[in-house]
């Protein structure tokens, strides 16, 4: 039986549900989005709020890990994570919360490495996310695979908990507002950052001179660089940004000592800005 | 005489980068009400990017200055280097920190000095450029400073309630090395400052259990680096100087810095010199199996082998020469025992306990739990059986972990690597 749900967590919740309820095998979970004519046996779920807590508090009870990895499953990139959820929870109201102590269970294991992905992700964008200044609001952008919005909402809000800020996600289209010790996730269809200003361009700026120059140019070692911050991340971090990026709206004279003159430019500068571009390491 | 703020950065963070130094791990501030950051919550610490030599980039590394009374040979910042010298004023340094930390470059500041006039007087300065990072613009991240070694203890003591870490440099690993290098520093004034970190972190331990909202200490501890390659040092004794800096002292970590040399000088390597990187490698992973695998220096080096074994990591090497100590069955072998097979972290193995009490164990389970086959397979029995097929002597063993070893390792030239790769993700 295939089941199409509303794409939200309570609607996967939802989907658990009514298979108990219906007595129903389910083999595929869709969003209703891609709903498409097919010859097998389908069914729309409608949200009930009410079934979905009855769900989660089932799980819940029986293990905390289990709710835990629920959630941030329901985060992850992981192709018909519905499905493998939907399984995870079968097994455990069935066997019982024994198998979760065993990382290598085959329905278990599949969860656990998609959120071993997110976490992972989400660890890494707590140091990659780059914010700007913009008018005293700090604003900042994203492209990760996982849905990392609401695990890193914890952790930027306690940073910055003086400021206002937010953070676009490009691939899940939402964006996390943070005002005045509120915070909420909002769907964002488009977003384009505003060009900097004077004194947001000056502190790029230095931060990229900083960049350049704390790189040991003996020791230089660029496949190393890209296993600990893979390239997918650099189109969002400052430090790889072209000159447009440092230039101020108010002065379009582009500004002409860039690159560190005893350090390596990270990719993305052009060679010729760079006044010591011969003798910086290849 | 006045230059701006992006040529100051530039040339105290050109004169700071050889500072191997980068962590914010262990941090446990939490947010606070009208003041600005935290410290991450994760063990790991937080890296906020990397630099193109493949080093972690979380703090912003500077020196407060670059001027310097002492004339250490090995130092760019030497009293007779020919260079060009700033200095921060507290209010430049506060800004950029403050600046970097709002804009997510950085989880805090790293501060070090030259030793400008007395290490007293750099310190009183270092102090004031914190005080009025930590009480003017309310900043709550990480902070880490550089303890000079001969600076009075009273200032040691008002730094360490200003900052998360503090560092006191060894640099050289030996007193004849210290001599002839460093002429203006003694072990003596280099241990007072560790010792007074330690005794101070602990009562501060102490404090905290009576009073909730006692001052805290230093509270992520102290490390210290040790340049490798600079002088004859052997591994061995360079091992042994770091488990006695664990031990003794309770460092929370030691760093190694391959050393890169900046200068001519009949007592160093000359420039010609490569640093050595896979030396530094295989000491970082050395002090892995010291910290978290239960390991003793005297296990993994002897009088007779003073240096590491270059193409296998120091674990296998061990498990090379105690051969008649495997197979292991993962099955019923305790914690201590799991981490001493090759391949086998301490995340797997931690892994390995709680899968067991589900079910009994075999081989096409370990890879899942993160078991690192190619190595691990050696060493290693799951339910009295070993991978199938597997036909190996101790000669071709120590061929097969050679060629598992070998595309991790940088070729033809030494690079830095991982740490990770081999140490587990510890």
């Amino acid at each position: 039986m295939i089941y199409y749900y509303d794409g939200s967590f309570d609607g996967l919740l939802c989907c658990i549900f009514d298979s108990y309820a219906n007595r129903e095998v389910l083999t595929a979970i869709y969003c209703d989005e891609d709903l498409q004519p097919t010859l097998f046996a389908c069914r729309t779920i409608p949200t009930d709020s009410r079934h979905a807590r009855r769900v989660f508090r089932k799980v819940a009870m029986l293990s905390h890990d289990a709710a835990d990895l629920l959630r941030r499953g329901f985060l992850t990139c992981l192709p018909e994570k519905e499905l493998y959820l939907y399984r995870l929870v079968v097994k455990l109201l069935r066997d019982g919360p024994g198998f979760l102590r065993n990382a290598s269970d085959e329905t278990l294991y599949p969860v656990l490495r998609a959120v071993h992905h997110l976490n992972g992700e989400a660890h890494l964008l707590k140091g990659f996310v780059r914010f700007s200044e913009l008018g005293g609001v700090l604003g900042g952008e994203i492209a990760p695979k996982n849905r990392v919005l609401p695990i890193l909402r914890s952790h930027f809000c306690a940073r910055y908990q003086g400021e206002t800020f937010f953070l676009y996600d490009r691939t899940h289209k939402e964006a996390l507002f943070y005002a005045a010790g509120k915070a909420v996730i909002r769907p964002l269809e488009d977003f384009q950052m505003a060009p900097p200003d004077e004194t947001e361009a000056h502190y790029r700026l230095l931060w990229k001179r900083f960049y350049d120059t704390i790189a040991i140019k003996e020791r230089y070692n660029p496949k190393c660089r890209q296993t600990q911050m893979p390239k997918r991340y650099w189109g969002t971090m400052t430090e790889f940004q072209g000159d447009a990026y440092f230039t101020a709206q108010s002065s379009p004279a582009a500004v002409s000592d860039r690159g560190a003159p005893v350090g390596i430019p990270a990719p993305g500068t052009l060679p010729e800005s760079v006044p010591s571009a011969p003798e910086s390491a290849p | 005489m006045t230059m701006d703020v992006l040529e100051k950065l530039t040339i105290l963070t050109d004169a700071a980068k050889y500072d191997a130094a980068c962590t914010s791990s262990g941090g446990s501030r939490g947010p606070k009400k009208g003041y600005l950051g935290n410290t991450s919550s994760s063990v790991a610490g937080c890296c906020h990017s990397f630099s193109a030599d493949g080093r972690c980039v979380t703090l912003l590394k500077v020196l407060l200055t670059n001027n310097c009374v002492y004339d250490c040979k090995y130092c760019v910042n030497r009293r007779s280097n020919d260079t060009r010298r700033a200095a921060f004023t507290p209010e430049e340094l506060a800004d950029l920190t403050i600046q970097f930390y709002r804009r997510n470059y950085i989880e805090g500041l790293f501060l070090s000095s030259g030793v400008f006039r007395s290490p007293d007087y750099t310190t009183e300065l270092m102090i004031r450029a914190l005080r009025l990072l930590r009480e003017t613009y309310r900043f709550n991240g990480y902070i880490h400073a550089k303890a000079i070694p001969g600076t009075s203890p009273d200032l040691v003591e008002q730094l360490g309630f200003l900052a998360d870490r503090l560092s006191v440099n060894i640099e050289l690993p030996s007193e004849m090395g210290l001599k002839t290098l460093a002429p203006d520093k003694t072990k003596g004034a280099i241990l007072a400052p560790m010792k007074q970190i330690q005794t101070r972190n602990q009562q501060s331990k102490e404090e905290l259990v009576k009073y909730r909202h006692a001052p805290k200490f230093a509270p992520t501890g102290q490390s210290t680096q040790l340049i490798v390659g600079a002088t004859a040092d052997s591994d061995f004794h360079i091992l042994r100087l770091t488990q006695g800096l664990y031990d003794r002292y309770r460092l929370k970590r030691v760093f190694y810095s391959a050393y890169v040399p900046v200068v001519e000088h009949a007592l160093l390597p000359s420039k010609e010199v490569k640093p050595p990187l896979l030396r530094e490698h295989r000491l970082y992973q050395a002090d892995w199996l010291l910290r978290f695998y239960g390991f003793r220096a005297e296990e993994l080096l002897d009088e007779e082998h003073q240096d590491f074994n270059p193409q296998v990591d120091p674990k296998c090497s061990w498990a090379l020469s105690h051969l008649d100590f495997f197979p292991v069955e993962v099955n019923t072998a305790d914690y201590e025992t799991l981490l001493r097979i090759p391949g086998v972290g301490v995340t797997s193995a931690r892994r390995i306990l709680s899968a067991r009490r589900a079910g009994r164990l075999q081989i096409d389970h370990l890879r899942r739990l993160g078991v690192v086959m190619k190595r691990a397979q050696y060493f290693l029995t799951a339910d009295h059986k070993m991978t199938d097929g597997l036909r190996f002597t101790p000669d071709s063993l120590l061929r097969s972990l050679v060629a598992a070893e070998r595309p991790l390792l940088p070729q033809p030239e030494l690079e830095q690597l991982s740490l990770f790769d081999s140490a587990g993700t510890a």
